[in-house]
C-alpha cells in the first residue's frame, strides 16, 4: 500500500510524466547546466527509497504528509527550471543573456536555452521593429516649431525620425534614456542643417536632401555614444512660413499669378497681332498677284465694285456745281422728295 | 542518514541555521549588472570598484557579474555606468550684435572615476546639478563674444567644442568624462524679436512679390511690343511691293468700313454730295474717256 502511494503521486502529477520526458528529450542543455538527469533520478530514488525504508517506523500519515511537501517542492522546482530555461525567442527579436548581472552573449530566433532564473536572465529586444519620433512641436504656446535658417529667416517645421535596435546589448547597456537622446540628436542636427539652407531652399527644393544629411548626421552622432540604433530615416512633414507670416507669403505666390496672367495676356495680343498681319498681307499678296495680271482693269472693277457699295447704302445727291448752290439737309429736317437730278 | 535524521528532528534548528547561512550568502555575494559600476567602502574609505568603467572593454569581457564582499564591513555604492543625460533648457544669451538668444542645450556626460565623482559629490544626479550652472555659463561666454549669425554658420562647431572642453575641464574635477555637448536650438526668444524678425520676412516677401508682379508686366510689354515689331514687318514685306496699288487698295477697304457696307444696318446715316466731275460719274455723264 504504501509503496504505491508515490506512483499515485506521479500519476496524479500529470505535468511530472511530461517533464520527465522533456528532461530526457532535452539532454544536452541539461548536462550544460551542470546538473544531468541522473543527479535528478538519484534524488528522486533516494526519496523514493527512503520512504520506502522509514516508513515502518514513523506514523504513516505524517510521512505520507511529508512526502507530499517533497514532491510538491520538487514539483515546483522542477516547473520553475523548465519556465525560465527555455526561451523562445521572436524573428524580430534578439535575447540578451545575463548571467549574475554579466552579459554573456545574445540569443538569435528559435527555442534556446539558458541557465533558470535567477542565475540566467533574458531580455528580448524587439530589433526589426521601426520606432517613430514625431518633432512637431515647438516650446511656444502657438503649437509651431520655428527653426531659423541659414538666411536669418524662421520656417515652421514638423518632421518624423524612424529608428530600430541596431546592438541590443548597446541599447540597453550605454545610455541611460536612449529614446531621449534619439529625439535630442536628431533635432539637434535638423537645426543644424537647415541653418546650413535658406529658406526657400528649406521649404521647397532641398528637402529631400537635408532629410538625407540629417539621417546621417544624427547617425554619426549616435554611433559616437556606441547607441546601438540605426536611423532608418528622418521625413520632413512639413516646411513652411510660420502663420504670422504667412499673408505675406500669399501675397508672393498671388503676384506670381498676376505676372503669370500679364504675360498670358501679352502672348494672346501678341498671337492675334500677328495672325492679323499674317492674314491681311496674305490677302494682299493674293490680290496683287491678281492685279499684277490685268493691272487698269481689276484696279476699275475693284473701285467700281467698293462704290457699289458704299453708294447703295447712302444717300446720294448729284451737284452740278456750276448751277446750284449745295447744301447739307441738317439731321431730322425732312428730306425733300426729289432733288433734281438731270 | 543520520544527518537527515537529524534535521528532521530538529526542523527548527535547521531552519534557523539555513537563514543564517543565505543571510551570510547574501550580504557576501553581490550581482553588479552591466549597467552599474560599484564603489566598495571598507569603514567609509573606498578600497575597490567593481565593474569600472574603461573605454576599451567590450561587454561581455567587463567586470559585471557575482561579486563577492565581506559581509556587514564593506558597503556599497552603486554608480550608473551608461551615459548621463543633461538638459539646459532655456539659456538667455546675448550675442555681440545684441540679438537675445534661447539656447536649448543638452550634455552627455559618463561616469569614469567614480571614486572621486562619490567623495566629491555623492551620486550621479547631484554631479548633474554641479555641472548644469557651468554648462549656463560656458554656453554665455562663448556665445556673447561671437555675432548672431555665427550661430547659423559651420562655425557652430568650434563653439561647441570650446564648450565642451571648458566644461570637460570643470566634469574632470567630479570624475565625470562629458561625452558630447550640443546646442540644440537656438531662438529668437517670443516677444518684440520674433516680432521683429517675422516683420523682417514680411516686408522682404512684399518686396518680392512687387517685383514679381513689375517683372511680369515688364515682360508681357516686350512680348506686346515684338508682336507689334512683327506685324509691321509683315505688311511691310507684303504692301511694300507696291505702294500704289496699296494705298488704293486699301483705301477701298476703308470705304467699305466707314460707310458700313459690311453690316446689315448702317452704323451712321450718311448723304453723299456727288459732282458729276467725280470720276465714279464719269460714265453716268456719258462723258468720253
Amino acid at each position: 500500500m504504501q509503496e504505491d502511494a508515490p506512483g499515485t503521486m506521479l500519476s496524479e502529477g500529470g505535468p511530472w510524466g511530461g517533464s520527465g520526458d522533456k528532461g530526457n528529450g532535452d539532454k544536452k542543455p541539461w548536462t550544460r547546466a551542470g546538473s544531468g538527469p541522473s543527479a535528478l533520478d538519484a534524488l528522486i530514488r533516494r526519496g523514493r527509497a527512503r520512504f520506502g525504508g522509514g516508513g515502518g517506523g514513523g506514523d504513516p500519515a505524517d510521512l505520507h504528509l511529508g512526502g507530499l511537501w517533497r514532491w510538491a517542492v520538487l514539483l515546483i522546482l522542477v516547473v520553475w527550471i523548465g519556465a525560465t530555461s527555455t526561451h523562445t525567442i521572436g524573428l524580430q527579436e534578439r535575447g540578451v543573456v545575463t548571467r549574475f548581472g554579466k552579459y554573456i552573449g545574445t540569443l538569435g530566433p528559435g527555442l534556446n536555452w539558458t541557465f533558470p532564473a535567477p542565475i540566467d536572465l533574458v531580455t528580448k529586444v524587439d530589433v526589426d521593429n521601426i520606432h517613430v519620433i514625431d518633432i512637431d512641436r515647438g516650446s511656444d504656446a502657438s503649437g509651431e516649431n520655428l527653426v531659423l535658417t541659414g538666411d536669418e529667416n524662421i520656417i515652421d517645421l514638423a518632421y518624423s525620425v524612424r529608428w530600430s535596435k541596431r546592438d541590443p546589448e548597446l541599447f540597453l547597456y550605454e545610455l541611460q534614456d536612449p529614446e531621449a537622446t534619439i529625439k535630442e540628436v536628431a533635432e539637434s542636427a535638423m537645426r543644424e542643417e537647415i541653418a546650413r539652407v535658406t529658406l526657400d531652399q528649406a521649404i521647397g527644393a532641398q528637402r529631400t536632401q537635408i532629410q538625407q544629411e540629417v539621417a546621417q548626421r544624427a547617425q554619426e552622432l549616435l554611433d559616437s555614444y556606441h547607441a546601438g540604433v540605426v536611423i532608418q530615416g528622418v521625413a520632413i512633414k512639413q516646411a513652411g512660413p510660420p502663420s504670422e507670416v504667412m499673408d505675406a507669403f500669399k501675397e508672393v505666390s498671388a503676384a506670381q499669378q498676376n505676372a503669370q496672367s500679364y504675360l498670358n495676356q501679352a502672348r494672346a495680343y501678341a498671337t492675334q497681332v500677328t495672325a492679323r498681319a499674317q492674314g491681311e498681307a496674305t490677302a494682299f499678296d493674293a490680290v496683287y498677284a491678281q492685279y499684277k495680271l490685268a493691272p487698269e482693269v481689276t484696279r476699275r472693277r475693284m473701285y467700281y465694285e467698293t462704290m457699289e457699295r458704299v453708294l447703295a447704302k447712302t444717300d446720294k445727291t448729284v451737284v452740278e456745281p456750276r448751277n446750284v448752290v449745295p447744301y447739307v439737309v441738317p439731321p431730322g429736317v425732312p428730306r425733300p422728295a426729289q432733288e433734281p437730278a438731270k | 542518514m543520520s544527518a537527515f535524521d537529524f534535521i528532521r528532528r530538529n526542523p527548527l534548528l535547521w531552519l534557523g541555521a539555513a537563514l543564517v547561512a543565505v543571510a551570510l550568502a547574501l550580504s557576501a555575494l553581490v550581482v553588479v549588472p552591466e549597467t552599474k559600476q560599484v564603489v566598495v567602502l571598507r569603514f567609509g574609505q573606498p578600497v575597490r570598484i567593481i565593474n569600472a568603467y574603461d573605454s576599451r572593454e567590450l561587454f561581455g569581457r567587463t567586470g559585471a557579474g557575482l561579486a563577492v564582499k565581506l559581509p556587514f564591513i564593506e558597503h556599497l555604492v552603486w554608480v550608473d555606468k551608461r551615459v548621463l543625460d543633461l538638459d539646459m533648457p532655456g539659456q538667455g544669451v546675448l550675442s555681440t550684435d545684441q540679438y537675445r538668444l534661447e539656447v536649448d542645450a543638452f550634455a552627455r556626460y559618463r561616469v569614469v572615476n567614480p571614486v572621486r565623482m562619490y567623495a566629491s559629490a555623492g551620486n550621479e544626479s547631484r554631479v548633474g546639478e554641479a555641472l548644469k550652472p557651468i554648462l549656463g555659463s560656458a554656453l554665455r561666454n562663448e556665445l556673447g563674444k561671437r555675432p548672431f549669425a555665427m550661430m547659423l554658420s559651420p562655425e557652430r562647431d568650434v563653439v561647441m567644442t570650446n564648450i565642451k572642453n571648458s566644461l570637460a575641464r570643470v566634469a574632470q574635477q567630479y570624475g565625470v568624462e562629458i561625452v558630447d555637448v550640443r546646442i540644440k536650438r537656438a531662438d529668437l526668444p517670443d516677444g518684440s524679436p520674433l516680432e521683429s524678425a517675422f516683420n523682417r520676412m514680411k516686408s522682404a516677401r512684399q518686396q518680392q512679390a512687387l517685383s514679381i508682379q513689375a517683372e511680369g508686366a515688364r515682360q508681357a510689354q516686350i512680348i506686346r511690343g515684338e508682336a507689334d515689331a512683327a506685324a509691321a514687318k509683315t505688311y511691310a514685306d507684303s504692301f511694300g511691293k507696291d505702294p500704289a496699288f496699296y494705298d488704293f487698295y486699301r483705301a477701298m477697304q476703308s470705304y467699305r468700313v466707314t460707310f458700313g457696307t459690311d453690316d446689315k444696318e448702317a452704323r451712321g446715316s450718311a448723304t453723299i454730295l456727288l459732282s458729276p466731275d467725280n470720276d465714279y460719274m464719269r460714265q453716268f455723264m456719258g462723258k468720253k474717256q
